[in-house]
């Protein structure tokens, strides 16, 4: 049944669904809603005998969770930001040890400076821990992806990540429909390791490999990620039949016919481009867009195969690598080798900067009139970063930067946006 | 497509007003979205948050830059906060006060807006009444579905039952009750006075 609610809240109710047995969580905005939404449940017995485990950080969360799932538990935590950095060597751990662990990352910006709100900067700095990663457009595929995620990442005995943009999706009301729990029964079996902890048929889960068998075993979760590129698509059509909707697809083209020019992206910011493309085809631009919905693994062919007759894909993503440009365009590039496509990098929404669909259609125009600088950022205050690289150049002691900025911009708030 | 942005600050309901309009559009049969501007969430700062209401699926995710509505919840952020950016010529704003428009200061700025329609509503004074405290978000929600239409008197109720169970929802549906009145009467009082 469709009903009108905050993405937290809808995201708490399908994770109930997926019926976890150990939930281990340490709240960081904007995760914070989802896991406070999951304890009550838990608390008030309506996810069975489900263990809530309040633990004293990020670190212990998956920790626990490894502990957990070794056992045989279907196990789920959610962060974000600086609580996924302080996890990151247990979410090396989870992967290398081949835990299928669901994780919701609210995606959030990075420190310092700090900021909490919306970019991809934290699940971009763990997409090589060995996760599958999948990216929500909207609620709804947020709600879809969890169930998803949970059949996927047991079938392959891989961790997963659904992430969904901070606040952007976890803090919005809109219709979304969570699949009753007869119909996550239906789809998602109970959960059957490939390797378990049990006292009365010993294993070591976590043997120390040397050299002679390192590489073997890292290869092995390589395969895995190979194997998942057959998977999701596979298990997102299941999905379709049991909830009625569209899932698991690895990209995810819009208006793409006969289009000169693809927008890619990956996540919230695929509803505001969907606008823009309409704008532009109505002006006569023949652009059209192509959502990545799953970045680990990355799906190069699929992604070849729908953009092939293209002549330009603008990547508009919201990270940057520093002393680089786009982690995502970068893997594009690689795709797309051979063939004659021009692949140009939008950074843009760090750090929660609005991407206004004007900007968006302002920058494709350019891009078609004279090609964009590389990499691009999107609406970037230029005046501001000149007027503090020339007072740096004029003293020693320019003073903290983040401090500088923000007396050229003013604080946030007192202005509307 | 109709973008309604809700000022006002910390601690004054000003997110919960924009899921109300949401759910209420959401029990007409409409699509809806709401979201909010998160700062540092302290009590008394400024906050903002949006509501987009259409007839088909809603896809964009930026903020709203160019509303058509502006719901003012606190007057004392006339002086603070640019809460008529951006807002469409012909749009309408509804603020929380009991005074005049002459009295606040604004009786200049509509007379250079002639499209633009301006209305009052002593939403706190209502909240204050029924709830012993003056929150006002069910009140302004009332009486933007009673100055506008967009959303119906039985959503705005259905919506306030659903996000305030028990008492709670009673009181805040009388609220809601005596400032939709309040408004519909002082619309057709301007109207009667412009014809």
């Amino acid at each position: 049944m469709k009903q009108q609610i905050e993405g937290s809240q809808a995201i708490a109710q399908i994770v109930a669904r997926c019926r976890p047995e150990v939930i281990a969580a340490y709240p960081i905005s904007p995760q914070t809603h989802i896991v406070e939404a999951l304890a009550r449940l838990v608390k008030a017995g309506e996810i069975g005998r489900c263990q809530y485990l309040n633990v004293e950080s990020e670190f212990a969360a998956l920790s626990a969770l490894i502990g957990a799932s070794a056992t045989g538990a279907r196990a789920y935590t959610a962060t974000t930001s600086q609580g996924l950095l302080f996890m990151a060597e247990a979410v090396y751990n989870a992967a290398g040890l081949g835990l299928p662990i669901v994780m919701t990352i609210a995606n959030r910006a990075l420190g310092a400076p700090i900021n909490i709100w919306n970019d991809h900067s934290d699940s971009m700095a763990l997409r090589d821990a060995g996760w599958i990663q999948f990216y929500a457009e909207d609620n709804q595929e947020a709600v879809d992806l969890h169930a998803l995620a949970f059949r996927v990442a047991e079938e392959l005995s891989c961790p997963a990540m659904v992430c969904v943009d901070g606040y952007v999706l976890t803090h919005a009301y809109e219709p979304v429909d969570v699949p009753e729990q007869a119909d996550v029964d239906a789809y998602l079996p109970p959960y059957e390791p490939v390797q378990v902890l049990d006292p009365d048929d010993p294993v070591t889960i976590g043997a120390m490999v040397g050299p002679e068998a390192y590489a073997e075993v890292r290869y092995l979760m390589h395969h895995k990620h190979i194997k998942a590129l057959e998977a999701i698509p596979r298990l997102g059509t299941e999905l379709s039949e049991q909830f009625g909707r569209p899932s698991g697809r690895l990209v995810d083209p819009y208006r793409i016919e006969e289009a000169d020019t693809v927008i890619l992206a990956l996540g919230s910011v695929n509803g505001t481009i969907k606008d823009a493309v309409d704008d532009l085809r109505d002006e006569g631009w023949p652009v059209g867009a192509v959502k990545l919905g799953v970045y680990r693994p990355f799906p190069a062919h699929a992604l070849r195969r729908v953009v092939q007759d293209a002549k330009r894909v603008i990547v508009v993503e919201k990270d940057l690598a520093i002393g680089h440009g786009g982690i995502v365009s970068s893997e594009v590039k690689m795709a797309l080798k051979g063939l004659p496509i021009v692949v140009e990098t939008v950074i843009a929404g760090l750090g929660g900067r609005p991407i206004p669909k004007a900007s968006i259609v302002r920058t494709v125009k350019a891009a078609f009139l004279e090609g964009l600088e590389e990499p691009h950022f999107l609406d970037l205050k230029w005046e501001v970063v000149n007027k503090e690289l020339r007072r740096q150049e004029e003293r020693r002691r320019s003073g903290p930067t983040a401090a500088n900025i923000l007396r050229e911009t003013g604080p946030f708030g007192v202005r509307v946006l | 497509m109709i973008q309604v942005r809700v000022h006002g600050r910390g601690g004054q309901g000003i997110v919960t007003a924009a899921e109300l309009l949401s759910m209420a559009a959401f029990y007409d049969g409409k699509y809806a979205q709401a979201f909010p501007t998160f700062g540092s969430e302290r009590m008394g700062a400024p906050v903002t948050a949006f509501c987009r209401i259409d007839d088909k699926p809603i896809r964009s995710r930026e903020p709203i830059s160019e509303p058509d509505v502006v719901l003012i919840q606190d007057p004392t952020l006339l002086h603070q906060v640019d809460v008529f950016g951006g807002l469409n010529p012909k749009g309408l704003v509804l603020i929380n006060t009991a005074r005049t428009l002459e009295e606040l200061g604004l009786a200049e700025l509509c007379a250079q807006h002639p499209q633009m329609r301006m209305y009052t509503l002593p939403a706190s004074d209502i909240a204050l009444k029924h709830l012993g405290r003056p929150l006002a978000n069910a009140a302004m929600v009332a009486g933007f579905a009673a100055v506008t239409g967009v959303i119906s008197r039985q959503a705005v109720e259905q919506a306030i039952a659903r996000r305030f169970p028990g008492r709670l929802g009673e009181l805040n549906a009388a609220v809601a009750d005596e400032a939709f009145d309040w408004m519909a009467a002082a619309k057709e009082e301007m109207a009667g006075r412009s014809s």
